[in-house]
């Protein structure tokens, strides 16, 4: 479920280019969007988007990921799941492209320090004090970076020294999905608590009070969709989606996500019309998933998972994956999909190539702790 | 839940990430008397008595002259055709007399005097002393839904209540039946002795009959002080409700009837003897010969040293941090504490801290909307907060500040803050002030602050696994240990 939406705007870009080297700016262009939208709990990269065609994959999720049976094949390797269908059309129209087995350097398990590592960009978590999409802004060919973050705080990855202001949405999200089966377990053995919860629970049911997964976030996408079209919209955007920690029942929660997850992309892609050409959208998580299920029916902390490069701007069509394999020796640990495709040099490299900057300048930039560099083969058309 | 623990949420108002905690709890208690301020900082923007009468006064005269005019008009002066059709056009709020008064004595009164209470319990460091203050506002409550009174609420609390929390009962008592505030919202104000001057003069003028008002008198003695069936009649509510005529606002009224009155018109007390009901009252058998003022003074110093107020005090007071059925035993030490003393409240808050009841392991309390919202705000850290958003998120838990509906107050007991509902909305909430805290709160360290020793292991479980720093906060706020104190 979506709660928050993040908006850096960059206008008056003229001037401020003219004082940058030319060459590090021969493809900049202010009327390029970039959206980051970050799945906060860990989704799970398995099923999003199911190496099918591996053949240790149906012994290792065996009635685990039925979805994928209605899913689109992208290949003959990899399926994606069923829920992401707008998302299909756009691979279809060569407008979305999935990187496979990828993770940040994070090794960890704990979802505040791999989302700190996501957001600041450093190799470990609070080492740096400020977040990536920040220090993006002081990369770009514009003279007021003005940013604007549509929500009552700012995330980590767009904290900084470059100005943020807010705008939180009059009406605010009701409390995640998620936070309310947290809840549910926390009071499970208090017998007053227990009780009223259920009461509570049962009652907003029959009121409609809960919303139903997919209409919340694509509401909330053409908002920021109408914030980022046309001359005067904002540059870039970020977009937080909570819910993805799936520890029991993935099955039916994870495509409820994904739902949701659809529908914010297909709301950016309607909302932004023309410039939806010049716009790059990057999903991306703290980390994985298991890759074997666990006895409830979910799966537990991983590593490796799945990036999303989407938008006309994307050279998309296609899965990029230096396949790990799914043998116990090939899983990290002997439990996770292994990371072969760092994310912060995926991110780098897509940015560099979007904004037509040189990959080592971004690269050094915004993930200074790195010792990589920016991914190198085509990502944007 | 430890000692320190207790001392800081059941006691206190909830620790902030901060607090040092307190080396020996019940010294750390007691040290708030002394240190105690009646007018920190955080009530500073408080708008001045003066100007909250002002407003009332002027709101009370426009209405007299619209009642007027409306009068004269009425027999068939009505302009025909066009004044409908005018009505119906465009209510100018400038020219509402209520609208206006409304606006401007929520915005300015109630919102600010709200946010200056809220700020003041955000930033003590002697939060028993304030949980004492919100205690005895609940006790003496006045409700803003009835209108005059929505301004006035808040200068009961900060000018009444906090001068005198550690002071003896009876002078509180005092200076809470003087207060406007008490007098306009128990109808004190314009209650009429039917053989005082005023009184006489208006049954020879056979005018519309203004006359006794018991309405404070008997919440004085049914809330305020005995208590309800304590062995006091209704001739006696009709005889204290006599005494009591001439208590009244200076400033209230203008024009002819502000001369009976006398005082100033700045909305200070007055005694106003032409209101007054002459002779002596007898009042459970004792006979109260004073004249004017001192009567209803004497009366009030007796009901203070009545032992059926200790043991109404007494019951409440342990209600409050011993429990919803409060334990006989501590009920009666408190009661002998206040009956020994002749009602000193640090006494009687003194055997209130060495009550081993109110130190039991376990939570105690269930906590109300108020309590909670500010334990959650102070274990965030957060000092202040917009006061429209903090009207609206009392509103939504149920527990709107100064606004209990009667003169009875809120509840003390869970059951009437423990249901589904409320439940729900306290989750709201605490997504909505974690979502402001933003990751710089790390609900895994502030844990073992706000509740030390009292984590269990399934919060500090469901808060380590939580997908968001924000959601771990969340988890924490709402925690089976941070919902109770």
């Amino acid at each position: 479920m979506l709660s928050r939406r993040f908006f850096l705007s960059a206008g008056g870009a003229a001037v401020a280019a003219l004082s940058m080297p030319r060459m590090a700016f021969a493809r900049a262009n202010t009327s390029r969007r970039f959206v980051f939208i970050i799945q906060r709990g860990a989704a799970d990269g398995l099923s999003i988007l199911g190496p099918t065609g591996d053949p240790l994959h149906a012994g290792l999720r065996e009635g685990f990921d039925q979805n994928l049976a209605n899913g689109t094949r992208l290949g003959s390797f990899f399926t994606l799941h069923p829920a992401l269908a707008q998302t299909a059309k756009l691979y279809a129209a060569n407008q979305a492209l999935f990187v496979h087995a990828v993770a940040s350097p994070y090794r960890d398990r704990s979802h505040f320090d791999g989302q700190n590592v996501l957001e600041t960009g450093g190799s470990s978590a609070y080492q740096l004090k400020d977040g990536w999409l920040n220090r993006l802004l002081g990369l770009l060919p514009t003279g007021d970076t003005k940013a604007l973050a549509l929500s009552d705080t700012v995330p980590m990855a767009l904290r900084g020294s470059n100005q943020v202001s807010s705008y939180a949405p009059s009406k605010l999200a009701g409390p995640s999905d998620d936070l309310l089966q947290r809840v549910a377990a926390l009071y499970e053995p208090d017998q007053q608590l227990h009780a009223l919860w259920n009461e509570a629970v049962a009652t907003r049911t029959m009121a409609g009070g809960v919303e139903a997964d997919g209409q919340n976030g694509a509401a909330m996408a053409s908002v920021a969709a109408k914030l980022l079209a046309g001359d005067n919209g904002a540059r870039i955007a970020m977009i937080e989606t909570n819910g993805w920690d799936t520890h029991s029942g993935q099955q039916g929660r994870l495509a409820a996500q994904l739902r949701n997850l659809d529908g914010i992309v297909g709301a950016l892609n309607t909302g932004l019309g023309a410039d939806w050409a010049n716009t790059l959208v990057i999903v991306a998580t703290e980390f994985g998933r298991t890759a074997r299920p666990n006895g409830t029916g979910g799966t537990d902390h991983g590593e490796a998972s799945l990036a999303m490069l989407l938008g006309g701007a994307v050279a998309g069509g296609k899965v990029i994956a230096d396949w790990p394999g799914l043998s116990t020796a090939a899983l990290y640990e002997g439990r996770d999909l292994k990371p072969t495709i760092d994310l912060d040099a995926l991110i780098a490299g897509a940015l560099a190539q979007h904004y037509g900057i040189e990959p080592a300048r971004v690269m050094t930039r915004l993930f200074p702790e790195s010792r990589g560099s920016a991914y190198g083969k085509p990502l944007i058309a | 839940m430890l000692d320190t623990a207790i001392a800081l949420n059941r006691f206190g108002l909830g620790a902030r990430p901060g607090d040092t905690p307190p080396a020996d709890p019940k010294s750390w208690l007691t040290a708030q008397f002394s240190r105690f301020q009646p007018r920190p900082q955080a009530l500073a923007q408080v708008p001045a008595r003066s100007t909250v009468i002002g407003q009332l006064a002027d709101y009370i005269a426009q209405q007299r002259m619209d009642g007027r005019a409306k009068r004269q008009m009425q027999p068939a002066s009505l302009p025909t055709g066009a004044a409908p059709a005018q009505a119906d056009a465009k209510p100018d709020p400038q020219a509402d007399p209520l609208r206006r008064f409304l606006r401007q004595t929520i915005r300015e009164d109630y919102l600010t005097m709200n946010s200056a209470r809220l700020s003041a319990a955000l930033t003590t460091d002697n939060p028993f002393a304030e949980r004492l203050v919100h205690f005895w506002a609940n006790h003496f409550a006045v409700s803003v839904d009835k209108l005059p009174v929505i301004g006035l609420a808040g200068l009961l609390e900060f000018e009444a209540i906090r001068p005198h929390l550690f002071g003896r009962f009876s002078d509180l008592l005092l200076a809470v039946e003087q207060h406007p505030a008490m007098l306009v919202y128990l109808d004190q104000a314009q209650s009429v002795g039917p053989n005082s001057r005023i009184g006489r003069i208006v049954a020879m003028r056979g005018g519309k009959q203004r006359g006794l008002n018991e309405n404070l008198g008997r919440e004085i003695m049914e809330l305020h002080t005995l208590g309800v069936r304590t062995g006091y009649s209704q001739a006696d509510v009709t005889e204290f409700a006599r005494a009591l005529t001439g208590w009244t606002v200076s400033g209230l009224a203008r024009g002819p009837a502000s001369r009976f009155i006398g005082g100033g018109d700045d909305g200070s007390f007055a005694f106003a003897d032409a209101l007054h009901e002459p002779g002596e009252r007898v009042i459970m058998g004792k006979r109260y010969p004073q004249q004017g003022e001192a009567q209803a003074r004497a009366i009030l110093a007796d009901l203070a040293a009545n032992p059926a107020t200790a043991r109404h005090i007494s019951t409440k007071l342990a209600r409050h941090f011993a429990g919803d059925d409060p334990p006989a035993a501590m009920v009666d030490r408190l009661t002998r504490a206040y009956v020994a003393s002749g009602g000193d409240l640090p006494t009687v808050y003194r055997a209130l801290i060495d009550s081993p009841e109110a130190w039991a392991a376990q939570p105690l309390k269930f906590k109300t909307p108020w309590e909670w919202s500010v334990s959650a705000l102070r274990a965030v850290g957060q000092t202040q907060i917009d006061p429209q958003a903090a009207i609206a998120m009392l509103n939504q838990l149920g527990q709107p500040t100064w606004k209990p509906g009667s003169p009875a107050g809120w509840d003390d007991i869970a059951a009437s803050w423990a249901a589904p509902e409320a439940l729900m909305r306290r989750v709201e909430i605490a997504q909505r002030i974690a979502s402001k805290a933003g990751s710089s709160v790390d609900a895994r360290a502030i844990a073992q602050k706000v509740l030390p020793g009292a984590v269990s292991d399934a919060t500090r479980t469901a808060i380590a696994r939580a997908e968001s720093p924000q959601e771990g906060l969340a988890l924490l706020l709402v925690s089976p240990e941070f919902v109770r104190r």
